[in-house]
């Protein structure tokens, strides 16, 4: 099959949901069987949960692999599959899931990304990650309008009292960023100590000292406003009565969390959040979609990396039957296949 | 022995537990919801719990890495803890724990 862009509309055999390992191997077995692949994720970049949870962290149970970090397995699990030259879209989200008049899927992501395939491989994992949401009554009227979890536009925060809270890299960034244009920054952390670039908090700490920010040492308890529109936050302070700071917007940086979001209304039958799958085939409930990794449930589970990669060999040997109907399936060995071979382009190399 | 934990809706479950298992592992074990997510690596804040006054003395101080991971928690206060980042032992026959708030 041969891939092709038409104005805005990206045509392939298979859009793998997720870029986390079990994702990324997919696309070696499909490129094994002459699938071509396109893959969405959430995150600016690949490994899922190896990306955004545990880069640092090692892993010692990938077979042959005695040890190696998060960042580690996603970089050779990028150089493995170099070869079947994947696209990737990075930074959307998978949002709707629509039969064409030919028979094929359409996936359309939140930043309007449009991909045609015939096959849906679905290896999202713990589901899409996505900021984590103060757990205060009523902060979901207020979000987009005065209270954010992400920075599209700095203009709109200009001459504003905000209040930023969190301790990490994101909440520093955009105190920086931000200082410079809003009216007054607050930044609300639970403790003096913060975990991002030193640099960062050297310029943060020198602001505060400038006199060109505050810094609050508190816990966000609740907020306050109307109409979508905060008016102020309550803090509470350490053995002190919660008090309020007035502000026009809040800027909440707590990190991420892992929902399964769309893919909640493909139309793909759900068992307590877990996609039900065929253990010969890894397809779903609907024919030509599959489920790998994490995502799925089936009798015996176990939510491993490595049951992600055989669930991803199986799962390419059904696809191959769907995308080339017309060809037997040959089982072949990298070790001995010039046909794989040449596919990886080690062909000469091996002989 | 076991260890109590007190769901988000204030009721109390008595779980079994058992010597070198987090105190994660024993409540998911023990069929009550927590997410979790990272497994109990200390690469998140989802299974923030409130240690018991009483208990408090009996853990271990929390890591570096544990006291970091919880600004990605709510409502963190003095009693906070990862509950993945406390082994349970037999000194901690009867520990008390309440999940919370980023925990389910």
């Amino acid at each position: 099959m041969t891939e092709s862009t038409t104005q805005n509309l990206l045509k392939t055999d298979a859009i793998i949901i997720g870029a986390g390992p079990v994702g990324l191997f997919a696309v070696f077995e499909l490129g094994l069987n002459d699938i071509k692949c396109h893959l969405i994720d959430i995150l600016d970049r690949p490994g899922g949960q190896c990306a955004e949870l545990y880069p640092e962290k090692p892993i010692y149970d990938i077979p042959a692999v005695p040890v190696c970090t998060g960042t580690e397995l996603t970089e050779r699990l990028l150089e493995q599959i170099n070869p079947f030259h994947p696209h990737f879209h990075f930074g959307q989200m998978a949002e709707k899931l629509e039969k064409t008049p030919d028979g094929k899927w359409r996936v359309t992501t939140d930043l309007g990304t449009v991909i045609e395939a015939g096959l849906v491989v679905v290896a999202a994992g713990g589901g899409s990650f996505v900021p984590k949401r103060p757990p205060i009554k009523g902060i979901e009227t207020f979000e987009g309008k005065s209270v954010f979890y992400s920075v599209r536009k700095m203009e709109q925060f200009r001459e504003k009292h905000i209040v930023i809270a969190g301790g990490g890299d994101s909440a520093l960034d955009w105190v920086i960023n931000l200082q410079p244009i809003a009216k007054r920054v607050t930044l609300v952390h639970r403790r003096d100590e913060f975990r991002a670039a030193p640099d960062s908090v050297l310029k943060m700490r020198a602001l505060v000292s400038e006199g060109a920010m505050d810094l609050k040492i508190a816990n966000l308890s609740s907020i306050v406003g109307t109409d979508g529109q905060i008016s102020g936050v309550m803090l509470q302070e350490d053995g002190k009565t919660p008090h309020e700071l007035a502000c026009d917007n809040l800027l909440a940086f707590y990190g991420l969390t892992m929902k399964l979001g769309p893919v909640a209304h493909f139309g793909i039958n759900l068992h307590e959040n877990l996609i039900p799958v065929d253990t010969a085939t890894f397809e779903t409930s609907v024919p030509t979609i599959f489920a790998i990794g994490d995502i799925n449930s089936y009798p015996g589970k176990m939510k491993l990396i490595l049951s992600g990669f055989h669930e991803a060999a199986l799962m390419a040997k059904k696809a191959f039957a769907y995308v080339h109907p017309d060809r037997r399936y040959r089982f072949q060995y990298t070790t001995s296949s010039s046909d794989l071979q040449s596919k990886l382009g080690v062909a000469d190399a091996a002989e | 022995m076991r260890v109590i934990c007190t769901d988000m809706d204030g009721k109390d479950h008595e779980l079994q537990a058992t010597e070198e298992w987090s105190v994660m592992e024993i409540i998911r074990e023990g069929g009550i919801p927590i997410l979790a997510q990272c497994g109990g690596s200390c690469a998140c804040a989802t299974c923030h719990v409130y240690v018991d006054a009483a208990w408090k003395a009996k853990l271990p101080e929390p890591s570096e890495e544990e006291v970091g991971m919880l600004d990605g928690a709510f409502d963190v206060t003095a009693d906070s803890r990862l509950a993945c980042q406390i082994i349970f032992n037999k000194e901690l026959d009867g520990l008390k724990v309440k999940l919370g708030p980023g925990s389910v």
